[in-house]
């Protein structure tokens, strides 16, 4: 039983230092774990740290953002694009709480972070000392890991842990809350070694040969099989292995939202986006579907929709590393409890060569209503005012799928991830399970941090940019040349359209009297500008689109446009309406 | 579906906050906790929680998932009633004026297989331990002599099936794999 108890290290990875202080040894553990930058905000608690930081030179960047939700964003974005554990620093009580939202965010979206916040010194734990919150208390149930420190010794084991559960299995944030004596300690002999094996924690299943069997039996007599590509694809790097699956099998792939660059959203047998504002055939055909294969996707409400009335001719393969998301949401058939990569790559040679033209026909029918009542109106509109869709649309023309798309969430979220023509993996970075308002600039900063040599887009709403709108000094600061489309409707669009639909048009506190953003983004040393007519647009994107620095454009859109289709909340997916 | 008492016996290491961590499965949603128990197990720095409550059949299995997914949790065992053999254990305080009540109190402990713990110038503290109706029912025979303090712990059990702590252990181990 000895393996129970113990944490195994790599001997290939050992620093060793004599008579380092704890603040020290946190900075030498995330040298040896190869991070080069962090997003953070200092303070009182977590001050050592920042000395530490400071003595070590330009080892590591940091990137002070203008408030720990900012810092925290950003390095969700970071993560997402480099495949890296982004690295967050936090003071104690305020600094930490701020983190908060990033935290549950980066949880329910599958975001590894390694966050560490100073706390008082261990003697005043528990006594309401200043700026002390109890946030490992606090930080629990949305984080995958969180553990407190308070002695420098325990400091290089803490971090390798925290390094190997936020980045294996399936992802997460992980907190290290470290008390100011901690830090101030000294340890004798510095050791750092990297773990591969934690007690009581199980990232990787094995594949189940027999249920693999038993899936691809399935997958060899469908008559109208369809796969839901999830982020699990993206996750494991298994967009090749998908396919290859695809090719093989004929069978149809529609994605998440997260799901989105898992599959070339040009490939013949790519059906759309499923959800509540996803494309209309894969939700209709999801509930005549035979077999479905789920691949690395939770089954989201905002998927399922009435799950009593979801598949309701399917037999569900459901393929997912975390075994709590099998039967969660969804009666599965066969559970194939395995990383996706894995699983695809087993399943690839049991299954046979297959087509499904008719089926695939279906889909195409009834994408070619989705184009001619919403899609086309949408990007070619009679009406005056911008449409939303139509500046999305020109952005991915002129952008030709090269550039990371970020969004904030709402109205403007769900217009980016239909109009936008995602052609290359790894291209959109939003906020899905939370629904994050706020996200969308920090993450925008995030990301460019983590891909110097493809430009990042944000599509934003005028909600949004307002929760988090003192980023903009960030990019000031840091250079960091983003490009802005401000969608503004100056309503909060998305509870406005719900309004609209179920609440009869009353419309409670969700008119904005906005500030004139030109002069905001200018005040912050932005280049910006606005855009209301449509013949001014492309060049308008075109002048933002050809800026090597931080650029404002402002679109003044239609202010009651709606997204359709749309799965009213509570329906059957198959019962999306394409109209109010 | 209906709902069924569950015994939840979660097996873990020795952690500070895995007792808050896995509380919190529970209240997050919305259920109520019926009785805790923490204990050592035989193997050294392995620690058993047993965990009463009454739930339906489908959402015990998805809160046994959730519990398995917390680091320091390595394995969850969830039994109905008659898959194991459990034990609570009840001490009832009375004054010691009971002695001479008239009715036959040494009648009553030995009736229910209930021992005398301490008798002092006050009271008599007795203890008995069994299921739950057991021990409520001394309790309320004990109630003419004027209970001053009753109180029960909560839940201990173990599963009738022969297979060792360390086999199941050793199973989940080899189902994963380390990188």
């Amino acid at each position: 039983m000895a393996t129970l108890t113990q944490t195994i290290k790599e001997k290939t990875a050992v620093v060793n230092h004599e008579n380092v202080s704890g603040s020290e040894a946190v900075v030498q553990s995330l040298l040896a774990e190869g991070v080069d930058l962090i997003f953070g905000y200092p303070g009182g608690a977590i001050m050592p740290v920042y000395d530490a930081l400071y003595q070590n030179g330009k080892k590591i960047n940091h990137i002070l953002t203008r408030h720990e939700q900012g810092a925290i964003h950003a390095a969700e974005a970071f993560a997402k694009i480099s495949g890296k554990p982004g690295v967050v620093f936090a003071t104690s009580g305020p600094g930490a709480t701020n983190l908060v939202t990033g935290l549950s965010n980066a949880k329910i979206d599958s975001t590894p972070l390694v966050c560490v916040t100073g706390q008082v010194t261990s003697n005043l734990l528990g006594f309401d000392a200043f700026q002390e919150t109890d946030m490992i208390g606090i930080s629990m149930p949305v984080t995958k890991w969180a553990y407190q420190i308070t002695k420098a010794e325990d400091i290089p084991e803490a971090f390798a842990k925290a390094f190997y559960i936020a980045s294996s299995g399936r992802p997460g944030p992980v907190l290290l809350d470290i008390t100011k004596d901690a830090l101030l300690q000294t340890i004798e002999s510095f050791k750092y070694e990297k773990v591969r094996r934690i007690s009581g924690y199980y990232p990787y299943p094995k594949t189940d040969m027999e249920k693999i069997r038993e899936a691809a039996n399935l997958i060899n007599n469908a008559k109208k099989p369809l796969i839901l590509a999830g982020q699990g694809i993206t996750i494991s790097g298994a967009e090749k292995e998908l396919e290859a699956f695809a090719n093989k099998t004929g069978i149809p792939v529609a994605s998440t939202l997260f799901g989105l660059t898992a599959f070339p959203s040009k490939h013949p047998l790519f059906v759309g986006m499923l959800g509540m504002h996803g494309n209309y055939a894969p939700n209709i055909k999801t509930n005549e579907a035979d077999i479905i294969i789920a691949i690395g996707m939770r089954f989201d409400d905002r998927v399922t929709g009435d799950t009593s009335k979801y598949a309701i001719k399917a037999q569900v393969i459901h393929i997912d590393i975390d075994a709590a998301e099998i039967d969660k949401n969804i009666k599965t058939k066969v559970a194939i409890v395995s990383d996706a990569k894995k699983a695809l790559e087993k399943l690839y040679s049991l299954v046979e060569k297959n087509n499904y033209e008719d089926w695939l026909n279906e889909f195409k029918e009834l994408a070619k209503t989705e184009i001619d009542v919403i899609i086309s109106p949408n990007i070619h509109p009679q009406s005056e005012s911008l449409k939303m869709a139509e500046v999305v649309h020109l952005v991915s023309e002129l952008t030709k799928g090269d550039p990371i798309i970020v969004t904030d969430v709402g109205q403007h979220q769900m217009m980016a991830a239909r109009y936008y023509k995602f052609m290359k993996p790894n291209s959109i970075i939003t906020s899905g399970g939370l629904g994050t308002m706020g996200f969308g600039l920090p993450a925008a900063i995030g990301a460019k941090f983590a891909s110097k040599n493809r430009d990042v887009i944000l599509f934003v709403g005028d909600g949004g940019f307002q929760m988090t709108i003192q980023e903009l000094a960030t990019a000031w600061h840091y250079k960091i040349p983003i490009k802005i489309v401000l969608l503004n409707n100056n309503f909060l669009g998305m509870v406005r359209q719900w309004q609209q639909l179920f609440f009869d048009k009353r419309y409670a506190c969700t008119t904005m009297h906005n500030p004139d953003f030109v002069k905001i983004a200018e005040g912050f040393g932005l280049k910006a500008a606005k855009v209301d007519e449509r013949k001014d647009l492309k060049n308008a994107l075109s002048e933002m689109l050809a800026s090597d620095t931080a650029y404002l454009l402002v679109v003044e859109v239609e202010k009651e446009g709606n997204v359709f289709p749309m799965v009213p909340s509570g329906a059957a997916v198959s019962d999306m309406i394409l109209k109010p | 579906m209906k709902e069924k008492l569950y015994t939840l016996i979660i097996v873990t290491e020795n952690n500070i906050g895995l007792l808050n961590h896995i509380s919190g499965v529970f209240t997050r949603r919305h259920i109520n906790i019926r009785s805790l128990t923490a204990s050592e197990s035989k193997i050294k720095n392995v620690y058993t929680f047993t965990i009463v409550i009454k739930m339906t059949n489908d959402l015990v299995r998805k809160v046994a998932k959730q519990l398995e997914k917390i680091i320091g949790v390595f394995k969850v065992f969830v039994y109905n009633d008659n898959e194991i053999i459990h034990q609570e254990l009840a001490l009832y305080k009375l004054p010691i004026s009971a002695i001479q009540s008239g009715i036959n109190l040494e009648k009553i402990v030995r009736s229910h297989n209930a021992r005398v713990l301490d008798i002092k110038d006050e009271y008599i503290l007795i203890e008995k331990t069994g299921h739950k109706e057991d021990t409520q029912k001394l309790l309320k025979e004990l109630e003419p002599f004027g209970v001053l303090q009753f109180i029960r712990s909560g839940r201990v059990a173990m599963a009738k099936p022969m297979k060792p702590l360390d086999d199941h252990l050793k199973e989940k181990e080899e189902a994963y794999d380390y990188f």
